[in-house]
């Protein structure tokens, strides 16, 4: 081949070879933002929490691990307080465990049932069209209009006193549910659409009724995955603030709540009013409740990945 | 049923019939109580509707103010004699922090989408996607904390000393924090789309001399472009919706500036500085958080199903 025919069949050749790998570049630097970040996040709340006296240097892991540790159990054991040294979260851990099981008794059924609903029974037609569509949007639905949506509903029930909660963990809880009952559902029709129609239609051929094939085959078959995807809305609540605030999650409780009917607060309500105090000596305590309420949520999404993985065996 | 050859010949009929009976019934309870959670769904958005709706209406009743003066006004002041509510600067304030955010969010996230998909080794892939969930799942009040606690300082310090003045609360950072949280959702729902398209287009552009760049930019984005844009739609609805990051980064002072490192209030900082402050139960400043909590919910809604739209309408089918 002479010179034009190789620049006719190879036009741009440097610049074509060089912008693969710079290109590539970008995007491997785009991809590491995100590492970056949660680098970022971690170590700047670790380094805040850590910023009390006495100070070691920060090769010295283990003394900081250990003032951590004592730290966070400080806080867990403290209660709002207006002074730094004694500010904790015990209220507000315990508000959170309490949501968290309330909106486990309310969302885990209904969205299961719905989603059951709709995989199992429901005829494919405009009315489940309507509802899956429904559900998508109503996944799309920003965190503060559950808030207010339970704050007319649950908290004043439009101003029917018989009727009307008020700020107690029942509300939050149900508005809360209502805010993950979309996340439920979706994660509960996946998992149900990986069991096998063979195994329905086996159980069916010898006269089990629906529910029975639903009860005894499709769901301990779409078990873990129903699991997985539950834990993960549920730590989705437990991380809320916004709704909450609307629903009266208290600045300050002194007492924790005995029944669901008690007045309340939660973990990031109390790292939202700690966070927001103009006082620098608060930014330690707040970085000490994000740390506890990463470990729960940790504690949570680990569990999610260990029952998805074994459930791949 | 399993006892069936124990039975004694004159019971079994009875028995069975009963069991049928009461199986009827149960088949029934179930099915009724499976389409009420399903309906329950359906209530929460008639329930949202019905609540903002009632309440934005008694807002326009008690306080007077017209739907062209509240959606046009550009005052927004209800301590004010008469008090006015003029939605419009709070409205530019989420315009602000949703456009800032997207600015950052949308690059970085569809990069990170087209590495993950088109180059990174399966290996490292393994690590990378669930970080980025990871970070997905961090609740928005720490990255409200981490604006205050990092971003706003870094900003004053680099841009300081050349003679702008930095806020404490600033639309920039918050716009910042907001772009880097909806990061992970851009780039995992892009991934999701990119990964979709057919190993067979690629191998096509390959055999005719294509490099991989232009496989990925020319080949698969365009391919997945329809899911791509919709993943865009989503994050801009959800840094519309977004609250706790904006309430703690960009502070409550509704006003329309190009500056954005002053204070800002979004929609949603509105509402709670509302209901934490002193508004009484049933006041016209009480029932204005519904009627700006209707705007809000029409504006997310409209974008998740010009989403949908999207996803549906400019879907490439390749089979």
């Amino acid at each position: 081949m002479n010179r034009t025919a190789t620049a006719q069949y190879e036009p741009r050749r440097l610049l074509r070879r060089l912008a693969g790998p710079l290109f590539g570049l970008a995007c491997f630097g785009a991809t590491l933002t995100g590492v970056l970040v949660l680098t970022v996040l971690l170590g700047s709340i670790v380094t805040t929490a850590l910023s009390r006296p006495p100070s070691f240097s920060w090769y010295a892991l283990g003394a900081n691990v250990g003032k951590l540790v004592a730290y966070l159990r400080t806080l867990a054991g403290g209660l709002q307080a207006s002074e730094p040294a004694r500010a904790g979260f015990r209220a507000g851990i315990a508000g959170s465990l309490w949501l968290l099981g309330l909106v486990a008794v309310f969302a885990i059924p209904v969205g299961v049932g719905a989603a059951v609903f709709l995989e199992e029974y429901a005829t494919a037609g405009r009315v489940r069209k309507f509802i899956q569509m429904n559900i998508a949007n109503l996944a799309g639905v920003p965190s503060i209009v559950y808030g207010i949506l339970g704050l007319a509903l649950f908290v004043r029930a439009f101003g029917l006193k018989g009727l009307a909660l008020g700020p107690s963990l029942w509300a939050g809880a149900l508005t809360l549910g209502l805010l993950v009952l979309p996340v439920v559902v979706i994660a509960t029709q996946e998992a149900l659409r990986t069991v096998p129609q063979s195994l329905r239609q086996a159980a069916l051929a010898l006269g089990a009724t629906r529910w029975q094939v639903v009860r005894d085959h499709v769901l301990p078959g779409a078990l873990p995955g129903i699991l997985t995807g539950t834990i993960l809305a549920l730590s989705r609540a437990i991380g809320e603030t916004a709704p909450l605030l609307m629903v009266g999650a208290a600045a300050s409780i002194l007492r924790l709540p005995r029944s669901p009917f008690d007045r309340y607060t939660a973990l990031p309500v109390e790292i939202y009013n700690y966070a927001k105090e103009p006082n620098t000596a608060f930014q330690a305590v707040a970085a000490g409740g994000i740390l506890i309420l990463l470990l729960l949520l940790l504690t949570m999404n680990a569990s999610a990945i260990i029952i998805r993985n074994r459930s791949r065996q | 049923m399993t006892t069936l050859a124990a039975q004694k010949p004159g019971q079994a009929e009875p028995r069975w019939s009963h069991s049928f009976r009461f199986r009827a019934v149960r088949e029934g309870g179930v099915a009724v109580f499976l389409a009420l959670c399903a309906l329950i769904t359906v209530l929460t958005t008639a329930g949202i509707v019905l609540v903002l709706g009632i309440e934005a209406v008694h807002f326009f009743r008690k306080s007077g103010v017209g739907l062209l003066e509240f959606l046009t006004g550009t005052v927004l002041n209800p301590d004010l004699d008469p008090p006015r509510y003029g939605i419009l600067p709070i409205l530019w304030g989420t315009f602000v922090v949703a456009a800032g955010s997207s600015l950052i969010a949308l690059p970085i996230g569809l990069l990170s989408a087209i590495y993950l998909s088109e180059y990174s080794p399966r290996r490292l892939r393994a690590i990378l996607k669930p970080s980025l969930e990871l970070l997905a799942g961090v609740p928005t009040i720490v990255y409200g904390y981490l604006a205050l606690l990092l971003v706003t300082p870094l900003l004053r310090a680099v841009l300081e000393p050349l003679d702008w003045h930095v806020e404490p609360f600033n639309a920039l950072s918050a716009a910042i924090v907001v772009g880097v949280m909806i990061i992970p959702m851009v780039s995992s729902l892009s991934e999701d789309v990119l990964s979709a398209v057919p190993r067979s287009l690629r191998e096509a552009a390959y055999a005719l001399g294509a490099t991989k760049f232009e496989v990925s930019t020319r080949i698969v984005l365009p391919a997945a472009l329809s899911g791509v844009v919709a993943s865009f739609i989503l994050a801009v609805s959800r840094a519309i919706g977004e609250t706790m990051a904006v309430v703690l980064a960009a502070g409550m002072r509704p006003q329309i500036t190009l500056n954005p490192l002053t204070s800002v209030e979004t929609m949603t900082a509105y509402i709670v500085a509302v209901i934490g402050g002193e508004a009484s139960v049933g006041g016209p400043e009480y029932l204005s958080l519904f009627a700006v909590g209707m705007v809000l919910f029409v504006i997310t809604l409209v974008f998740n199903i010009l989403s949908g739209v999207v996803l549906w309408r400019y879907r490439e089918e390749y089979q």
